[in-house]
Formats: C-alpha cells, structure tokens, sequence
C-alpha cells in the first residue's frame, strides 16, 4: 500500500463529499451540556459551537475526566473511568538515512530488507524489556518492530536515501513516577541506536536525522492519553462488554447526545475503524434511521 | 489367603491427604478399600515431622485455612480429634520497616496499624472479594461444569450459580465480570494506597503459583484463597495443634473407623490394564493386586505417564498431560532456634500470627522477576509462622520453631541447587534478620527445602503446591487437562483424586471427596 496511512484521508474526502465539514486545529476544550444532554462543544479559544449529537473521538479519559464536567456523570461511571487503564507501552523513533543499512546476517538481496525485522531473537530478552518497564524504565534492550518502508515505496525519501520507522517497547509513560525529560528520549533513542547497529555495521554513520517519540510525544502530539496506542490497554477487563467501562460498552455515554467513537471502545485500538463504524451504527439506530448503507458490522457485544 | 487374592472395590493409590479423605470416604459407602502409600507415613504434604532434636514442625504445608467443611462434617472429624475453636483464629501480620500492620479475625475482619481511610477502603474491599469469591465458592464441592451432556445436578449447580450471581446486583455483577481475570497488583492499586497492605494481598494471590502480581489473572490465587474456609468463616486460618500431621491423624482415624486398609511403605509402580480397563496396581515389591476401581490421588502426570504408560492412552491425551505446567516455586524454610525472636514492633500476641514479609506488591514483583530466568529472589518474600509459641510440645522447653514459606525458588534453578541452596538460604536469612534483628545468632538448627527437595522427599513433582499450576487454563474443566476434568481418564476404572484435579491444592480434601462421591454415583 503505497499511500501509507495517508489513505485515511481518502475517509476525510468522502466526509467532505457528503456534506461535511473538517476543521482542523480546533481543540475542543469542553462539550456542552444542558439538562444532561450534549448540545455541542467549546473550543479552546472560547468558539461554541452547537450541535444535535457530540461523538467523541478522544479516549474516554480525556473524554469524561476533561471535557465533561465532573457533576453531569454519576460516580460510578466516574469510578470506572478513572480505573479505565491506558498506561502507554511503547514509543516511536523514525530515522532518516543516507544510504541503505546493510545486514550482514542476510543475503545481499535478500527480500527480508523490505520486511519487518525484529532483533530480539528469544522470549527471555523480550521478558527482560518488559521486567525494565515494569520497574519504570524504558527498555535497557527493547524489543523493535522495524521496517525501510523506502525500500517499497523509494517516494517517501529523496534518491537514494532511505527512511527507517522503528516500533519500540516498552516505554512507560512516567520514568521512575516522574515525566520524561529531554535527556531520558535521548536514553531511550540511543538504546534503540544501538541494537540496530549490533546487526548493522556502519549503520550509526548512515543516519541524517532523527525523530523519536516517547509516550510524552505521542501524548502532545496526538492526544492518546499515557501514549497508549489503544486507547485503553487490551485486557479481559477492558475487552468486549467491559470496553471501555462496563455498562457503556455500546458507544452511548451517560449523557444524552454523547457518545464515543474511539479506540477507547469495542473493539479496540489499531488502524481498522470498526470501533467508529460500530459507533456510527448506533446512533443512527438512535434517530431510528437505516445502516443498510453501511459496510458489514463488526461484532458488537 | 494372601491379600493378592483379595479382589477389591477399590484401591487407593497415595496416602496424601486427599488420598485419606477418598478412601474414608469410599470406605463409608461399603466399598473394601487398599490404600496404598509409597511414604513411610501416610500425610504427604502434610505431615509433622521432627528436623532437628526436639524440634517438631509441619514440614511442608502449616496452615490450615481450607479444609472444606463437607469433609469435616462427612467424615465426622471433629469426632476424630479435629479442634478448631474461635480463639485459634490467627491474624497476618504486614511486616515493613515503617511498622507492622495487622489484619485480624477471618481474613482481616478487624485492620490495626493503617489510616482511618484505609480501614475503610479496606472494609469495602474485602467484602467485595469475599463476596466476589463465594460466588465461585459453590465450584469448590462439584465436579467442574462439562461442555457437554451436563447432568441434572450439573444443570441446577450452574444455575445456582448464575443466580448467585445475580444476586450480586446489575453494577455488583458487572465489576465481579470486569475484575475476574484482572491482575491483582492493578485491583489492588485501584482500591487501596498502603503498600504493607498490598504487598500483604499480593503475596497471597501469588503464593504457590508462577506468577508475580501484575501476571494477568493472578487475582484468581487470591478468590481461591479466599474460596476457603476454617470454622466456619471464610479467609480464616488456624495452625492446628499438633502440627498439620495432627489433620490428617483425624481423616486416618476416619479411614481407619471405616475399615480402609492402609499400607504405608507401598509404592505403586503400575497400573494395570487390560481392555483399557484399569483392573489392578503391581507394587514397587512387585505385588500384584486388583480392584474394581484404581483412584490415584498422586500428581497426575505421574499417574499416567509413569503408573499408566503412554501406550495405554491416546496420544492427544498423553500431550495434554505432558504439558501440564508444574514447576513450584515455593521453598521451605525451618529454623531451630535458641529462644523466641523478637519482630520489631510487632506484639507478643501477634507473633503467634502469621507474618508476612512482603512490604509492597512492587517488592513482590522484584522477588518474581528472576525466577522467570530460573534464577530465586535475592530479597525473597515470605510467610513465616513461629508454631511452638501456641502449641509448646513442639520445642525443647524456652526454644523456638521458625516455619517458613518462600517465594520464590524456582524448581530448576539455572546454577543448580547444590550452590545455589547456600546462598538463597543467605538472602533469606537477610531478610529476616531485617525484620527480627538478631534471629541469626539463635539459629540452632535449620533446614530448606527447595521444591527439587520436596519433589524427592514428598514426591510431588516439580516440588509444586498444587501438584500443577492453579491458572485460569488449567482450572476448573481443564483440570488437569481439558475433556477430563470430572476425575475420570480415558481409562475405564481409573479415577484422580489428588490436588491436581479440580479444585486443587491446600489442605481441603476437596479433590479427594468429589471424586469419591463421583465414583459413588456412577456406582464404579
Ligand atoms: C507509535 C504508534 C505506532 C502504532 N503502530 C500501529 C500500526 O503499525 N498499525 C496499526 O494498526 N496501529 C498502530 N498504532 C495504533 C493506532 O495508531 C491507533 O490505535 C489508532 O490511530 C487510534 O485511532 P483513533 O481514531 O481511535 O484515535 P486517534 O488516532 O488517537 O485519533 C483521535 C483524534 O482526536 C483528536 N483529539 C483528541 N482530543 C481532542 C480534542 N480535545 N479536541 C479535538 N480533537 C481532539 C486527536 O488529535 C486525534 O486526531 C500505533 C500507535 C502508535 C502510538
Ligand atoms: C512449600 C509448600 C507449602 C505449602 N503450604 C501449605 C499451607 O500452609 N496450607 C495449605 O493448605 N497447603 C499448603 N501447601 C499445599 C499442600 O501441601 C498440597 O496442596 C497438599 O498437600 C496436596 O495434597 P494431596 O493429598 O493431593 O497430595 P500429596 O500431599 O502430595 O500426597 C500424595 C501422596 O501420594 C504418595 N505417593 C506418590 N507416589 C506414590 C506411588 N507411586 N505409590 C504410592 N504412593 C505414592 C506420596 O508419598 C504422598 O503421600 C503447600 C505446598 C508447598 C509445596
């Protein structure tokens, strides 16, 4: 797939096609409420803006701890959302190279270079990460999930040159319960760096640029909140009837009007859609309105 | 007439606890019992015996907190010399360098030595897990729930379930839903905010099993332990006087009342099948003798792969069985000491307690960690009971016994016991010294036995507490493996009744009973 994830814009297109609109950079800062019922959001610059229904996007953290106030939510709803778990696990660094790493373990030609490849080569070293992010530190030696997307699509990066994407675990969204500070992201590059150069030689003097997010990043930039990349870990008790909280798992909040479309919700995180697909269904059976339109369902529970 | 002639209704292979409760139990309903045990005394498990002069100690389990009351009241125990009173009710002490904290009556029905707000936190938390617990509490006494062809009485046991369930209420029922598979350190976390406390729940979920508190499910250990009852009330424990052997001298009086024939010194090295009908046992002395029904309440696996033989059985069966994870991590640790030791802060009623050394659920976790790598603990974590200071017979006169159990040690560890057993009884030995300074230097004696010693010395493999992992997949209808969980095997005849059926271990009799009354129903 050449376009990469870009293709979701593809979505955004046909959104627009059928009466629409996109904003971007406009950060909603609360949704608004009357009489237990949403009646659209303010932005962060004080903007209203009114509306029949507010679905939500952002996890169910940053949904009900931030943008609802506290007084419209009955407490166990409350409760159970403050014991919804979304401690991030994992980071990103992105590595723009001047040349094509060699891996001195493959073939010349091997089609393993336009694989995904991963280093740790038993379960005990990915155990070990793990033991690492358990005691609150990122992973001495991670475990990568790393690819050249350039070796299948040479666009992405001028002639010649390359792009590496590496997949990280673990990274705990605190170090030691406290926040990530500019110096630990460069520890915890330096130790992605490092295992890569221990199967490729040379491949430090390769490298031009560099891009790391730690859960600290993606949570800035993307608002997954902890960095979790599931918008709430997938665990038995946040899976199926339990997701996100137990007594909502079907996309309707306690408030009339609101609802949740993100990964927070059945069937979880990843780049699939069916958690807003899902969500989509239920509210048009809500105003009593026909899905025969849509695509077949996923699963709901 | 030699007793080889003699066709039995059954014979019982293992004197273990369960073994005794199975054979009492048989014995009742008419049948002419062998019982047939390897050891020279009957107990497995549980047993009293002397490790250094004049010092006497339950030698592998030493409390008592799940002896399931259907056994008591069937086999008329308490007729058999079986004493639990109130009084004996043990509370568990938290053991910190910032002070004990202590949870007494059944299970900490009373907190001292933690906040205002967490005795309350803790008030709401235990009674959700105890009620959360009796829900599966029922599961204890029946044959685990079939995936087909349910009986009646199986029928109407998962209603009564369901009901129970129901029972809870719509928001009760959805947390008891939302938390069964959850990890206990994240429940914990969730609930409570003192690390004594925690570290305190946390040890007891993992106790006995492969997992460190944040393993997923290990809130399971925790229910099971909380499944069990002494006295009547739930999560409480009591050290019987006498030490555990004085348990199962009660269930060998009942065996005995009921004219089971009890054989120690008796290993069984066969089973003997004919038509894939398990008609009789040869012993290790070569003895061969017959019954209408064989019941092996020894591990499992052994019971098959070893009294069986794979060529008896099916191959699906015989990968099932062989991948049964037992591999303990629980060691034992008993000190002889000069006098009584001294645990700092803790009070003189208190150290008849059981004290727990496991000051937080990260400490617990810490002590996990390496045994994954075949490594034991450096700072292990422990329970430890001082039995002499409620029952005196079991010291000389003015000294002390120290029982201990450890987490963890792994079973196969990677350096091997031989070198690592000096040095893991080194950083037990710190620990302890931390808590009760000056322990040490009244240590006149002492023995540890890692799991690889008591798999030789018990013959339980793997040295493990529940003779196989007690995890979510090896559980209820896939113990001890799935399709033969109710204590039948594929061979006709042949009948498990040891911890590694369902429910599992400790010292309940409840695998024992229910494959009893199961052979007794189906008239085997
Ligand atoms: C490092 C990393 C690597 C990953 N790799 C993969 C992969 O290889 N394959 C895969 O399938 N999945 C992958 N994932 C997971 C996947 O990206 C996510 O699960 C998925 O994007 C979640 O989609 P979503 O629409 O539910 O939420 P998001 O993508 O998080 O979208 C939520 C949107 O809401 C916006 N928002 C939040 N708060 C507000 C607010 N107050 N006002 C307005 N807008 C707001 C955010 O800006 C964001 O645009 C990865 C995730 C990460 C972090
Ligand atoms: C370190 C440790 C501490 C524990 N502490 C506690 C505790 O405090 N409280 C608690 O409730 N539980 C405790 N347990 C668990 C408890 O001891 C066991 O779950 C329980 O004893 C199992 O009983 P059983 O009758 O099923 O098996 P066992 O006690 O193992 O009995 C099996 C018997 O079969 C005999 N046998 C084996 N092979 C043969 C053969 N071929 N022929 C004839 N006989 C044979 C054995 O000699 C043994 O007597 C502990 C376990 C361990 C390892």
């Amino acid at each position: 797939m050449r376009a990469g994830h870009g293709r979701r814009h593809q979505g955004a297109g046909r959104l627009k096609a059928s009466g629409g609109t996109i904003r971007t950079g406009a950060e909603v800062d609360q949704v608004l409420i009357r009489n237990g019922k949403a009646k659209g959001v303010v932005l962060a610059g004080g903007e209203e803006i009114y509306g029949k229904l507010v679905i939500s996007n952002a996890d169910v953290k940053r949904t009900f701890l931030k943008l609802v106030e506290e007084k419209e939510l009955p407490d166990i709803f409350l409760r159970r959302v403050r014991n919804f778990k979304i401690r991030g696990s994992s980071g990103k660094v992105n590595i723009a190279l001047d040349s094509l790493p060699e891996f001195p373990a493959l073939p010349k030609d091997s089609p393993a270079y336009r694989a995904d490849m991963h280093f740790t080569d038993s379960i005990e070293r990915m155990e070990r990460a793990y033991d690492d992010r358990k005691a609150g530190r990122w992973s001495a030696d991670p475990f990568l999930d790393m690819m050249i997307p350039t070796t299948l699509d040479p666009t992405m990066a001028p002639p010649g040159k390359h792009f590496m994407s590496c997949f990280v675990q673990y990274a705990p969204p605190k170090i030691d319960g406290r926040d990530w500070t500019d110096a630990d992201r460069d520890g915890f590059a330096e130790s992605v760096i490092a295992q890569v150069a221990q199967y490729s030689p040379g491949f430090r003097d390769r490298i031009v640029h560099m891009e790391v997010r730690t859960p600290r990043e993606i949570e800035a930039e993307v608002g997954l909140t902890e960095g979790n990349i599931f918008q709430g870990e997938l665990t038995f008790d946040q899976l199926l009837f339990n997701r996100p909280v137990p007594g909502y798992a079907q996309y309707r909040s306690p408030v009339g009007g609101l609802y949740m479309c993100g990964s927070s919700t059945h069937p979880g995180g990843g780049v699939m859609g069916a958690p807003g697909r899902n969500a989509a269904a239920e509210i048009l059976r809500d105003l009593a309105k026909p899905t025969l339109h849509m695509s077949p369902a996923h699963d709901v529970i | 007439m030699t007793s080889s002639d003699l066709n039995w209704d059954a014979i019982v292979i293992g004197g273990g606890h369960n073994g005794l409760v199975a054979a009492a139990t048989l014995a009742r309903s008419g049948r002419a019992v062998l019982l047939l045990e390897a050891g020279n005394e009957v107990g497995g498990a549980a047993r009293t015996e002397e490790f250094a002069p004049g010092f006497r100690v339950s030698t592998v389990a030493h409390l008592l907190n799940r002896l399931h009351p259907d056994v008591v009241k069937t086999l008329e125990l308490e007729r058999h010399g079986l004493t639990v009173e109130h009084g004996d009710f043990m509370p568990s002490v938290a053991l910190s360098k910032d002070g004990p904290l202590t949870l007494h009556g059944a299970y900490g029905e009373v907190l001292t030595g933690a906040s205002p707000s967490e005795q309350s936190a803790w008030k709401d938390l235990r009674a959700q897990l105890l009620r959360y617990a009796g829900v599966l509490k029922p599961f204890l006494s029946r044959r685990p729930p079939g995936l087909g062809g349910m009986s009646l009485a199986e029928m109407t046991g998962l209603g009564q379930t369901a009901l129970a369930l129901k029972r809870l209420g719509k928001e009760d029922m959805r947390d008891f839903l939302r938390v069964l598979l959850m990890n206990v350190y994240d429940l914990l976390d969730e609930q409570l905010s003192d690390d004594r406390l925690k570290g305190l729940l946390a040890f007891d979920a993992t106790l006995g099993s492969h997992l460190g508190p944040r393993s997923p499910t290990s809130l399971l250990g925790l229910y099971y332990r909380l499944s069990g009852e002494i006295g009547g009330l739930a999560g409480a424990q009591v050290q019987p006087k006498g030490g555990m052997g004085a348990v199962v001298a009660a269930i060998r009086a009942a065996a005995d009342k009921a004219s089971v024939s009890v054989r120690p010194a008796s290993p069984v090295a066969k089973v003997i099948v004919e038509k894939g009908r398990a008609v009789g046992v040869v012993t290790q002395g070569g003895e061969t003798l017959r019954a209408k029904a064989v019941i092996s309440a020894i591990n499992p696996a052994t019971t098959i792969l070893e009294l069986v033989g794979s060529r008896e059985v099916d191959t699906g069966f015989v990968r099932k069985v062989k991948n049964i994870r037992m591999k303990g991590d629980a060691a034992k640790l008993h000190l002889a000491l000069d006098r009584p030791p001294q645990f700092t802060g803790v009070d003189a009623a208190d150290h008849k307690g059981r004290l727990v050394a496991a000051p937080s659920p990260d400490h617990v976790e810490r002590a996990f960690n390496p045994s994954k790598y075949g490594e034991f603990s450096p700072e292990p974590v422990m329970e430890i009971t001082l039995p002499s200071l409620a029952d005196p017979s079991l010291a000389p006169s003015g000294a002390c016994v120290l029982s201990a159990v450890v987490q963890y040690a792994p079973y196969a560890l990677r350096e091997g016991w031989a070198t690592g057993k000096p040095r893991f009884l080194k950083a037990i030995m710190a620990q302890l010294e931390t808590y009760a300074p000056g322990i040490g230097a009244t240590v006149r004696h002492f023995e540890l036995l890692t799991p690889a010693d008591i798999e030789a010395r018990y013959r339980m493999p793997g040295g493990h507490w529940h003779h196989g992992e007690l995890q979510a997949d090896q559980m209820l209808m896939s113990r001890p493996v799935s399709g033969w969980s109710g204590y039948d095997t594929p061979l006709e005849g042949l009948f498990l009744a040891g911890a590694g059926s369902h429910p599992g271990g400790g010292i309940s009799g409840a695998p024992g009973f229910n494959a009893a009354r199961h052979i007794i129903a189906m008239r085997a």
